[in-house]
């Protein structure tokens, strides 16, 4: 009985802090609509922010929790606001995504950089003070926690019903207009939802960083605080206050008692990733739960013209040119840059996977590394450790299947909730899997082998990867022709408005599915190649984050067409070389490099090729000439 | 001889849709009939796009049952309902914004099963706006924009299409070619369903009428009948004086 109140103790304390983080990315969205996913990557910055101040500063606690909470966060949720925020209100779910990524890598790159790795740790608040209840010994800071969850909860509960600005901010979100009516400016609004959500993540951080004893304030774990986060939203369904901080209470609950009580029923590798895994379950039965949201005609038009598609022609004289110049650089390569240049066009072919899905049909998918890492391990094992083409082919089928079976519970649902069950996806499987001695033993990686074609070999590393360029150009020609084809009119037309979609007859999530699923293939056959460079699949090489990079370099360069593709796939793996010449510094440069680059996106679509395209557009008022109001004008969307 | 029983193409039966304590639609009947133009009008926030979205199903009703060509369809989704035939336009535009117009309307030849010998450049010259067929449709001016749509809808070779505003952003000559194109379709056997603002060409051509007030029927019948009913003057024509009554 005392186990299993200590558990539940333990299990409502972090549901408090989940419930904090929880409430903050709710308030933020709802207001703004848009789903920040760096709300723990500022909870983090907001924890070292404190532990800068009290522990290597020596501050007084206090002073230091008015800095950070009612200063620095606010500041910060300005800043980040007026920079490039802003833009997004109205934006596609795809932009206001990346978006938010960025600042999550922005801030992690800047942690890195200020903080250097080392084991850091916070105190708890009256640390060595305890109560005792029903024999169950509860520190001060424990009963801290939970009283400050209870006072957000009612405090925010007043403020959003009684106070005027905070009336204003739930009006937002049941009717803009009629906000506008009412005469509150919607920025204002907006404004307020930055701050509040900054400032409610700032404390979730600061209090459940003295709780973390094992890992001391660790700049990951932190960030990845978002979800637990979302993960309890989902439960309030991205909306409702109360129904997400029941989530977050129940999600602590889970953790703790699954902590407490699954060791002695499942393989003990994986207790030890429990606080990782429950959250990830805990979403994906929340997502099969929420009931599904029909579709909704929006009356948006998609503005910006795409990209131009290559024709067959087109495509095979860039491919030639391109091979050629992959050969040439082989003259001009050293060893380790073959090295990585091979493997960025590897991950080139990820990249394609990326254009279908999200850059045709709108699906933001954060996990396509993971498709990597799974069609590389099935290569491993279906050729045990070497290569052959069954085991390419078996690779993609298993990436298809996984694919179609993680977008399943979500494509019911937005866009949101899709990039939200893949990011989860990535990190059960990175946790669950990739990082787990009982698959992959000790020092986190399985052989592999190249592939080849009978007569050309491609065991020297420069013939590899003429070998990669050529299936690069391989793939991209066939994303193309599918772009070109009947489905890929389909996709666009899919991401362009559901609702019409759906009113001629063909089924949206269907077509998601499909085109998941496909993505996944592709990513899959991206892995094999990655992984056959360097004779082995690296844990490391697939985590989440580096996902999360590859999604944001491509995007920094053209998510809509095969060239950003390339050059961002290049990026993923080149940008770490150059960072690993710098100085201290340079651990950080990767995300903030990306998270710069997509702080620029914010007005560029397109991406950084899409730019000589917008110049060419540019109307100027009453110089341009004067045409019928456009469809956008007359809308007013 | 025994009296011919006509199922209709279309059947909303006492539907009602509520946001938020608000009704929006109140136990709204109203039915379609092959071969018709039938008209639903009302003052704005009536319920007209309501309760279109409510037969297209993409709005879930809180009771009620929509019935296509006698068919329940009120559990089915949007795409099911649209392969037993049922197309629509959507008042704020629903276009593929990145796509050019004749692939717009391609993307609804390429979703029906049986290909028939309609084109996409056919189609854009039916409704009279073939000259712009490669143009990006997010760049086309609202009127044109809603023709494609329009173009799009007929795609499907729908048996009841349902229109919401098409006439808007379109001159008067543009929308006297529409409502002879409406007249047309109705004259290939399809049932049409029109709300428009626009009170000329409604009373023109359209066989029936149905008027909504408040989420609530308030009238149905011949354009002859509504031009006349007292109530119909009151809710929708408003300023018009009713001749019955003295002067204050
Ligand atoms: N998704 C929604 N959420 C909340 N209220 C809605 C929603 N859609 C419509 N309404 C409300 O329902 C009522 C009916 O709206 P609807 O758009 O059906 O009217 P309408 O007859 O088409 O008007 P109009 O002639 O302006 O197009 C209005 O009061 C509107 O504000
Ligand atoms: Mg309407």
């Amino acid at each position: 009985m005392t186990t299993f109140l200590t558990f539940t103790v333990i299990g409502i304390v972090s549901g408090a802090v989940y419930a904090i983080v929880a409430t903050g990315l709710v308030v933020t969205y709802t207001t703004t609509g848009v789903f920040n996913f760096a709300h723990g990557a500022v909870a983090m910055f907001a924890a070292f922010s404190y532990w800068q101040m009290t522990q290597s500063w020596g501050w007084n606690s206090l002073l230091a929790l008015v800095v950070v909470l009612f200063i620095e966060a606010p500041l910060l949720a300005l800043f980040v606001e007026e920079t490039y925020m802003r833009r997004l209100y109205g934006a596609t779910v795809v932009r206001s995504l990346m978006v938010s990524l960025g600042l999550l890598l922005i801030l992690v790159g800047l942690a890195q950089a200020i903080w250097p790795a080392e084991q850091r740790s916070l105190p708890e608040f009256f640390a060595g003070h305890t109560v005792s209840l029903f024999n169950v010994v509860i520190t001060y800071h424990q009963v801290i926690v939970v009283i400050v969850a209870i006072l957000i909860a009612i405090g925010l509960r007043i403020y959003l019903r009684q106070v005027r600005s905070g009336i204003a901010m739930r009006a937002v979100v049941d009717d803009p207009d009629l906000l506008a009516m009412a005469g509150a400016s919607p920025r204002r609004v907006a404004r307020s939802g930055w701050i509040l959500g900054f400032f409610l993540a700032a404390l979730a951080g600061i209090l459940i960083s003295p709780e973390l004893q094992v890992q001391g304030l660790d700049i990951n774990f932190l960030t990845l605080l978002v979800v637990n986060g979302y993960a309890a939203a989902i439960v309030g369904r991205l909306r409702n206050l109360p129904w997400t901080f029941a989530g977050g209470i129940a999600l602590g609950l889970a953790e703790a008692y699954a902590t407490g009580y699954l060791p002695g029923h499942i393989p003990v590798n994986l207790v030890s990733e429990i606080s990782v895994l429950t959250p990830v379950v805990f979403l994906f039965v929340a997502l099969l739960v929420v009931p599904s949201s029909r579709l909704r005609a929006v009356g948006r038009l998609t503005v910006a013209t795409p990209p131009r598609v290559a024709s067959l022609v087109e495509s095979i004289r860039g491919s030639v040119l391109f091979v050629a110049i992959a050969v040439g650089a082989t003259f001009v390569l050293g060893g380790s840059m073959i090295g990585s240049v091979t493997q960025g066009l590897a991950l080139g072919i990820v990249a394609l996977s990326l254009i279908l899905v999200t850059g045709y049909a709108g699906q933001v998918s954060l996990c396509q590394l993971t498709f990597m890492g799974i069609g590389a391990f099935v290569m491993s094992k279906v050729a045990s450790g070497g290569a052959s083409w069954w085991g390419l082919i078996i690779g993609v089928l298993v990436c298809a299947a996984v694919g179609a079976i993680v977008s399943l519970p979500a494509l019911r649902l937005q866009g949101l909730y899709l990039a939200l069950a893949t990011l989860a996806f990535a990190q059960a499987a990175y946790y669950g899997f990739f990082s787990n001695i009982s698959f992959i033993p000790q020092g986190g990686a399985v052989p592999v082998g190249r592939l080849s074609i009978p007569g050309i070999s491609t065991s020297g590393d420069k013939a590899y990867m003429v070998f990669v360029a050529v299936a690069f150009v391989l793939c991209a020609i066939g994303v193309l022709a599918i772009r070109r084809s009947v489905w890929g009119r389909r996709l666009v037309a899919l991401n362009d408005s559901p609702a019409a979609f759906a009113t001629l007859g063909m089924s949206p999530q269907l077509s998601k599915m499909l085109v998941f699923a496909a993505s996944a293939a592709l990513a899959g056959i991206g892995g094999v190649l990655y992984a056959g460079q360097p004779l082995a699949l690296n844990a490391n090489d697939v985590q989440m984050f580096a996902s999360l990079e590859l999604v944001l370099f491509v995007t920094i360069f053209g998510i809509r067409t095969v060239t950003g593709a390339a050059l961002g796939g290049l990026a993923a793996a080149l940008l770490p070389l150059a960072s690993s010449h710098l100085p201290w510094w340079g651990t950080g440069l990767t995300g903030v490099a990306a998270g710069v680059g997509i702080s620029l996106m914010a007005n560029v679509p397109d991406g950084v090729l899409g730019v000589p395209w917008l110049v060419r557009n540019v109307r100027i008022p009453g110089i341009s000439p004067r045409r019928a109001p456009s469809i956008e004008a007359v809308q007013g969307a | 001889m025994p009296e011919m029983v006509e199922t209709s193409a279309l059947e909303v039966r006492g539907v009602s849709v509520t946001f938020g304590g608000i009704a929006a639609l109140q136990g709204v009947n109203l039915d379609v009939r092959p071969g018709e133009v039938t008209g639903l009008i009302g003052p704005n926030g009536a319920g007209k796009t309501t309760l279109f979205n409510v037969i297209s199903g993409l709005q879930r009703p809180d009771s009620g049952e929509v019935l296509l060509d006698g068919r329940d369809v009120t559990k089915l989704g949007t795409n099911r309902r649209a392969r037993l035939g049922l197309a629509r336009t959507f008042q704020r535009l629903e276009l593929f914004g990145s796509l050019s117009a004749r692939d717009n309307v391609q993307v609804g030849l390429d979703a029906r099963r049986d290909k028939g010998d309609l084109t996409a450049q056919g189609l854009l010259h039916r409704v009279g706006v073939s000259a712009d067929a490669d143009r990006q449709v997010s760049t086309l001016p609202t009127g044109e924009a809603r023709l494609v749509e329009l173009a799009r809808a007929l795609a499907i070779d729908p048996k009841l299409i349902l229109l919401d505003e098409p006439c808007s952003g379109l001159d008067d000559n543009e929308t006297h070619l529409l409502g002879n194109l409406l007249r047309e379709l109705a004259d290939e056997g399809r049932g049409v369903l029109l709300v428009e603002h626009d009170m000329s060409i409604v009373l023109t051509i359209c066989d029936r009428i149905f008027v909504l007030d408040f989420g609530e029927l308030i009238a149905s019948g011949t354009p002859a009948e509504i031009r006349r009913d007292p109530r119909v003057q009151a809710a929708y024509l408003g300023t018009a004086p009713d001749p019955s009554e003295p002067e204050a």
